[in-house]
């Protein structure tokens, strides 16, 4: 046992300084040297100041914005500093409430549109944090938008399809509207 | 489900399979230490190390010196993520001022990372200052990975040779095992990580301004930090408004990588593989779901290779890959059923061409059901229990899978290493019982299978059976264990399970709405972890040392042939008859009697 102690302390000491500090150094070298916007969080700059993050969602509730999927983060929404999900089970009553709170809330903001609400819309995602909606979420708030800005739905929808990302090399994972991105793109619009 | 996604699945199980020969076979060469590309390299670095350590790389040991290397080896693993824990409120590194963190929440997580489980009871960008993440949990990362392969090579050793008493040096294993093989791969995935999105830094965490500034109510905290509650027992509550958005950052994608390569698990970030941070697109979801099991699949060829018949290695890996779609097509339909009681609402879960629809709570909209699914299962057939996916939100049967996959004994797959030894126990235990049922002597590669070896690899299936219903049954008995439960019904009972399940595993996934940060959850999980991982380990390594001294017996014709379709279903027969006689009264407690609740409304 003892004849083991002086090869394990020295293991783990040269380990540690080769996977714990050498290893995380050169990654970060390399990366920051590569890929700097990544590394440091994909920040959107508007006139130099960090404006939001395009992997980061916020939280929106003015009918003129797009809102973002819903986001159980504590103490509240879109908390980029607790990322979570609602871990709600399907039988919960607490997720049922939730969800009709959330329709509600939309169609309060809409009233005359009663189209199914899609599902992402309204149950919340599992990082609290995500940046995108599926686009028929998005088509969904369209013609509301629009009304809320005073502008034409076609132009309003046009936008979306602009920042409708459709699948990573044309099969992987599914087509998305980050929303955050889309809004910031209608008020840059609308200011013109 | 729309056809991409199983296009996407499909893809998925043919670049798995097709990497498994190549990588398998450069594994075989460096611990039969060939010639390999990076030699040139690496050499020099692994001479220093045997140096510094005081090891001769050319002698071998018993088994049991092996086993005691691997042990103290551990211990003092365990103890370096214990102290720096509970002391990196001095330490540098730590930009967002992280408190030391609790004896029990240390306790467990060290336990946890030593035994490549990664359960993590805590919120990592919430807790963690960025030296533990790199120096403490970082670092076992690595050496826990290793750990498992020197175990499983060490076996594999004791089945290619005869008649001798060395199973290898740990120390020349473990070296080997990361300069080689693990620190190569990670550092080219960290960098193509980088390239999607994954954060890499060591600055502070950003704070930007919110377009919609957000008012909440903010639960008011008592000198000690904890929340005041009213006479009813309510959280006191103050209106509050957050007008900018502090988004936590860090040294992640070198953490990502080795989680995702050597079935570890942990995330930086609390939400795991599920933040957009640790697992920003489509491309990295695919290439962390191909890393869970890159290496479980590649050391079957490994296997094969090293005893001299690869066919045994792809019957193993064929097992393997047939109980895990299986048991993925089960997953994908349940979840793709979506949630009835959302329906009734007026919820569209259709899956069209511009939503991925069904049970959208606690998943992501980039990876849709399709890529949450094959993540859910593959991360669980490994011990990985990294999750891109909350499972606790899971249909019912959907989050059946994923535990049952846990209780099979982490086998399909498995951990690095650990997963091929925990099969190779089940062989033991296979061929066995065929031999009793045709009258031969068991036999497997042409070793003997005498008593020694049939009560080591009981031990070695049966102990993670044991630790994960008597530790349920003592969280059910007591309050602390009940007061953790985040849903009622049937459900509040999965959660627990799925604790022991996963700690049992050494998975490290969980139903998260388990409240387990609590001494009695930490505590408990922690000497679950213990046992699961040297009580396993432990006779493995006894078995490989008995099994070494054997002679090979050429085959005959009374052999029974462990390489063709007949014994791969003798296989997967055994593994799921212990698997649904241990669990399927439990089970049926909690997601199969909520999966009837729900059809019934």
């Amino acid at each position: 046992m003892l004849a083991q102690f002086r090869p394990a302390l020295v293991m783990l000491i040269v380990m540690t300084t080769l996977t714990g500090a050498i290893y995380p150094a050169a990654v970060t070298g390399i990366a920051q040297m590569l890929f700097p916007r990544q590394a440091n969080g994909s920040l959107i700059e508007k006139d130099g100041k960090a404006v939001g993050s395009a992997l980061i969602g916020q939280a929106f509730s003015n009918p003129k914005n797009f809102w973002s999927r819903p986001s159980a983060t504590s103490p509240y929404a879109n908390n980029a500093s607790a990322s979570s999900g609602s871990n709600l089970g399907p039988l919960n009553p607490a997720l049922t409430d939730a969800v009709a709170g959330r329709i509600n809330a939309l169609r309060d903001a809409d009233p005359g549109n009663v189209a199914p609400v899609p599902v992402d819309l309204v149950t919340a995602s599992a990082s609290g944090l995500d940046p995108h909606i599926s686009p028929a979420a998005a088509e969904y708030q369209v013609n509301r938008v629009a009304k809320a800005r005073n502008v034409d739905a076609a132009v309003v929808r046009n936008l979306v399809a602009e920042h409708t990302e459709s699948r990573q090399w044309g099969f992987l994972g599914e087509p998305r509207v980050n929303v955050l991105q889309l809004n910031l793109a209608l008020d840059a619009m609308t200011a013109k | 489900m729309s056809a991409n996604g199983y296009l996407q699945i499909g893809l998925y199980f043919v670049v798995l399979i097709a990497l498994a020969k190549p990588l398998g076979a450069y594994m075989a060469r460096i611990y039969e230490n060939e010639p390999a590309v990076l030699n040139r390299f690496c050499a020099p670095f692994e001479r220093l190390i045997y140096r510094l350590c005081g090891v001769d790389p050319s002698k071998e040991t018993g088994w049991i010196e092996y086993t005691v290397a691997l042990l103290v080896f551990n211990l003092l693993g365990g103890l370096a993520v214990y102290g720096l824990q509970r002391l990196q409120v001095n330490l540098p590194f730590n930009p967002a001022g992280m408190a030391a963190v609790s004896p029990d929440s240390s306790f467990n997580t060290a336990i946890s990372f030593v035994t490549n489980t990664n359960w993590q009871g805590y919120g990592g960008e919430s807790t963690m200052s960025y030296l533990t993440q790199m120096v403490a949990l970082g670092v076992q990362n690595f050496v826990s990975a290793a750990t498992g392969m020197a175990v499983v090579i060490a076996l594999i050793r004791a089945f290619a040779r005869q008649t001798v008493q060395t199973i290898g040096n740990f120390w020349v294993d473990m070296t080997r095992t990361v300069l080689y093989i693990l620190l190569p791969l990670s550092l080219a995935f960290a960098l193509v990580l980088v390239s999607q999105g994954v954060v890499q830094t060591f600055s502070a965490y950003p704070a930007v301004p919110l377009v919609e500034s957000i008012e909440y109510d903010n639960p008011k905290l008592d000198a000690a930090g904890q929340p005041i509650k009213d006479e009813k027992g309510n959280p006191v509550t103050e209106k509050a408004t957050q007008k900018d958005q502090v988004i936590a950052v860090g040294p992640a994608a070198s953490q990502i990588a080795i989680k995702q390569l050597g079935t570890n698990g942990g995330g930086f970030f609390n939400a795991n593989s599920a933040h957009p941070f640790e697992n920003p697109t489509p491309l990295s979801n695919f290439l962390e779901v191909l890393a869970i099991l890159l290496i479980p699949g590649a050391l079957c060829y490994t296997f094969g290779r090293m005893v001299g018949d690869t066919r045994q290695g792809w019957a193993i890996l064929a097992t393997m890959t047939i109980v895990l779609v299986s048991l993925l097509a089960v997953c994908l339909w349940a979840e793709q059923q979506g949630n009835p009681l959302l329906a009734k609402l007026g919820v569209d879960q259709a899956t069209t061409a511009s939503q991925s629809g069904a049970n959208m709570e606690g998943k992501e909209v980039r990876f849709g059901i399709a890529n949450s699914v094959l993540w859910a299962t593959t991360t669980t057939a490994a011990s990985n229990g990294s999750v891109n996916a909350m499972h606790d939100s899971f249909t019912p049967l959907g989050g059946l899978v994923p535990m049952w996959l846990i209780q099979l004994g982490e086998v399909i797959f498995g951990g690095v290493g650990s997963g091929l030894y925990g099969m190779l126990m089940f062989v033991v235990v296979a061929v066995f019982i065929a031999g009793l049922m045709i009258g031969r002597t068991p036999e497997y590669l042409g070793k003997k299978i005498e008593s020694f070896e049939i009560k080591m690899a009981s031990i070695a299936v049966l102990v993670p059976l044991f630790t994960a219903l008597l530790g349920t049954a003592i969280a059910l008995m007591v309050d602390a264990g009940n007061a953790g439960v985040a849903n009622p019904g049937a459900h509040g009972f999965s959660e627990i399970l799925y604790a022991f399940s996963s700690a049992s595993g050494n998975n490290g996934s969980a139903f998260a709405g388990l409240s387990a940060n609590t001494p009695f959850y930490n505590t408990a999980l922690g000497i679950v972890m213990f046992f699961a991982r040297y009580w396993i380990i432990v006779p493995v390594l006894a078995l490989a040392g008995s099994v070494v001294t054997k002679k090979k017996v050429p085959a005959g014709a009374g052999t029974l042939p462990t390489h063709n379709l007949l014994f791969v279903f003798w296989l997967i027969g055994v593994v799921i008859v212990i698997g649904a006689l241990t669990f399927f009264p439990a089970l049926a407690l909690g997601p199969i009697v909520e999966q009837l609740v729900l059809n019934a409304n």
